[in-house]
């Protein structure tokens, strides 16, 4: 078929200018993926097999792709492996985005170098394939509180109280996890660096001491204290000075979490009769109600890394995971669950969901809706806490 | 010396006005939790001692990560549990139910109570701990809070009947220690309580 010339320029003069563009950015644009992040992209994956199959597909599933057939996809992801992985990716034009070879470490920490590098290969996008998550599984009237990677694999008992352990909350950019525990008779936040082992008691006030929330700089702990008679936000260093009170509610708090500039807490609290999201500032001062774009009943938010937005949970009939702009406004109900996390990548979240007597835990690709539930333990899990 | 004959009286009268049974002031703030009069907690000081534990190698999945504490010496806030031998039998019948998401002690509750104050004023060297317990209705940490609430509520009642909040310990569990565990609103019913534990100290 011949093509008249003017069409034949024109292509030479879009591409030609694609180039320029693609000189000028770091990543370059793939042809054919939308830049609406609610849009999954067709991938197809070939050349794989097993435990490597099963967790590439894992990773770029929930990262929004959708593994489908080579004609249908717009980026092609093959190669092999054996005891090193190659990978190969292009786009649909056969144009090479990515040829790589991971050596060292599993099959599964091989695969997930190459999905993060995958993701990253879209403008805007990170991958965390290899992040940890932490979380408490309950077996009859005790729990414990584990770690694992963030697709429930090579999981790990963190204690062994044998009484009630829970709310594990990460240090940002540490391997220590604050958690509360019941194993000297009364619920007591504790500090625990996994890589010495080395735990210490944080916070052992009379009454309620729950919900440890680090602050993003690492250096104060935000927490539910009952020693002034009513659950109540408190704040303090964490080496152990500058003990303040931020709410003085009769009703209860509960919940606090930071935002990204170390500035604000956001928590719930039925001071206003139902449980609704209010802010406060870590200095202390007024607290505010966040508008929730007509959620009632909302609990466990969570503000996400980028600043942008507060993911919660409301009860409307059944347990719904929820997103509101971080300054409040118009509410997404995003799926069936409970206490979300947010990823580094301020895109993917954790959380938990029920299902018949358990609770799973599960991940969510927020713009897409998508989710999958991890490898469980045995039991039931919930109160997931992604590391930052 | 005028003003402190004058301070006296005003106590004598305020602590024969809340013997009386018909007058309960009532306290403008929640009653703050006991301290211990050993182990005080501090205000805006260092953290607790440290229970430093035995480093460990790196942990394989089998075994996972040991922590071997030494808390043994550490008092818990409040009452020493230590001192006491718990009895869960004798109050078992003073359990006090909430309605949903409500921590506010009922009419309906107010006599078992009353009946738990007037033990309490009869037997001077005992104590009571008071659970707090929630329905599976409400997410983890949201229930933790309530269950805090509704025993701090029972003891907030048991302070306006004259008892020394001194004597009264609470501790939540938030939905964790449910007593039936069916989904539906008859089991939640029975799972929505604070619960009275008699601490008889040891001879």
């Amino acid at each position: 078929m011949k093509l008249p010339l003017r069409h034949i320029a024109l292509h030479f003069l879009i591409l030609f200018s694609a180039l320029e563009q693609a000189d000028a950015q770091q990543t370059l644009k793939v042809p054919g993926v939308s830049d609406d992040p609610s849009q999954l992209v067709p991938m197809s994956l070939e050349g794989y097999s097993g435990e490597v199959l099963s967790a590439l597909r894992f990773d770029l599933e929930i990262a929004g792709f959708e593994i489908t057939s080579a004609d249908k996809a717009v980026m092609l992801v093959n190669g092999s492996s054996s005891s090193s992985l190659i990978g190969r990716v292009t786009d649909r034009n056969r144009k090479s985005l990515l040829a790589k070879e991971y050596t060292g470490g599993s099959a599964r920490s091989q695969s997930h170098a190459f999905a993060d590098d995958i993701v990253q290969l879209l403008p805007g996008r990170k991958g965390v394939a290899r992040t940890k998550i932490a979380f408490k599984v309950d077996t009859g009237p005790n729990s414990e509180i584990y770690i694992a990677d963030y697709d429930g694999h090579n999981a790990i008992q963190v204690t062994q109280d044998h009484t009630i352990t829970r709310d594990p909350a990460w240090v940002p950019g540490r391997r220590m996890l604050f958690y509360t525990s019941y194993k000297a008779g009364n619920p007591d936040v504790y500090s625990h660096d996994l890589q010495s082992g080395t735990r210490q008691a944080f916070a052992r006030y009379p009454g309620l001491n729950a919900s440890p929330a680090i602050s993003p700089d690492g250096r104060r702990v935000a927490m539910v204290l009952s020693k002034s008679g009513s659950p109540n936000i408190w704040v303090r260093d964490l080496d152990g000075g500058n003990l303040r009170q931020l709410t003085r509610t009769r009703d209860g708090d509960s919940s606090p979490c930071w935002s990204p500039d170390g500035q604000t807490i956001c928590f719930s609290s039925r001071a206003g009769g139902r449980a609704a999201l209010y802010l406060v500032s870590a200095n202390g001062g007024e607290m505010r109600r966040l508008n929730t774009g007509g959620a009632v009943n909302c609990t466990e938010p969570d503000w996400s890394p980028d600043g942008k937005q507060i993911i919660f949970t409301r009860l409307a009939g059944d347990f719904e995971v929820c997103v509101v702009p971080a300054g409040g406004g118009s509410m997404t109900p995003l799926v069936a669950g409970e206490d979300p996390s947010w990823a580094p990548n301020s895109r993917t979240v954790v959380f938990s969901r029920r299902a018949g007597d358990r609770r799973l835990v599960s991940l969510l690709d927020v713009p897409t809706k998508r989710y999958k539930d991890v490898q469980q333990i045995s039991g039931s899990c919930s109160q997931p806490a992604w590391a930052k | 010396m005028k003003r402190s004959i004058y301070l006296n009286l005003l106590t004598v009268a305020l602590l024969l006005c809340a013997g009386t049974a018909g007058c309960k002031p009532k306290p403008k703030n929640p009653t703050p939790i006991p301290t211990g009069k050993t182990g005080v907690q501090p205000e805006n000081g260092q953290p607790f001692g440290p229970e430093i534990v035995r480093p460990l190698p790196p942990p394989t999945d089998a075994t996972g990560v040991a922590t071997r504490d030494t808390s043994a010496g550490i008092p818990p806030a409040g009452i020493n549990r230590e001192n006491y031998t718990a009895d869960r039998e004798a109050f078992a019948a003073n359990t006090v139910y909430f309605d949903l998401d409500r921590a506010t002690v009922k009419p309906s509750e107010q006599s078992k109570i009353e009946a738990v104050a007037g033990h309490l004023r009869s037997n001077a060297g005992d104590a009571v701990e008071i659970e707090g317990h929630c329905d599976e209705r409400g997410t983890e940490a949201y229930n933790l809070s309530l269950g805090d609430k509704r025993a701090l509520a029972i003891r907030e009642y048991l302070a306006n009947l004259g008892i020394d909040p001194q004597r009264v310990h609470t501790i939540s569990y938030g939905e964790t220690h449910p007593v039936d565990l069916a989904h539906k609103e008859s089991a939640w019913k029975k799972n929505r309580r604070g619960v009275f534990i008699l601490l008889k100290p040891k001879q």
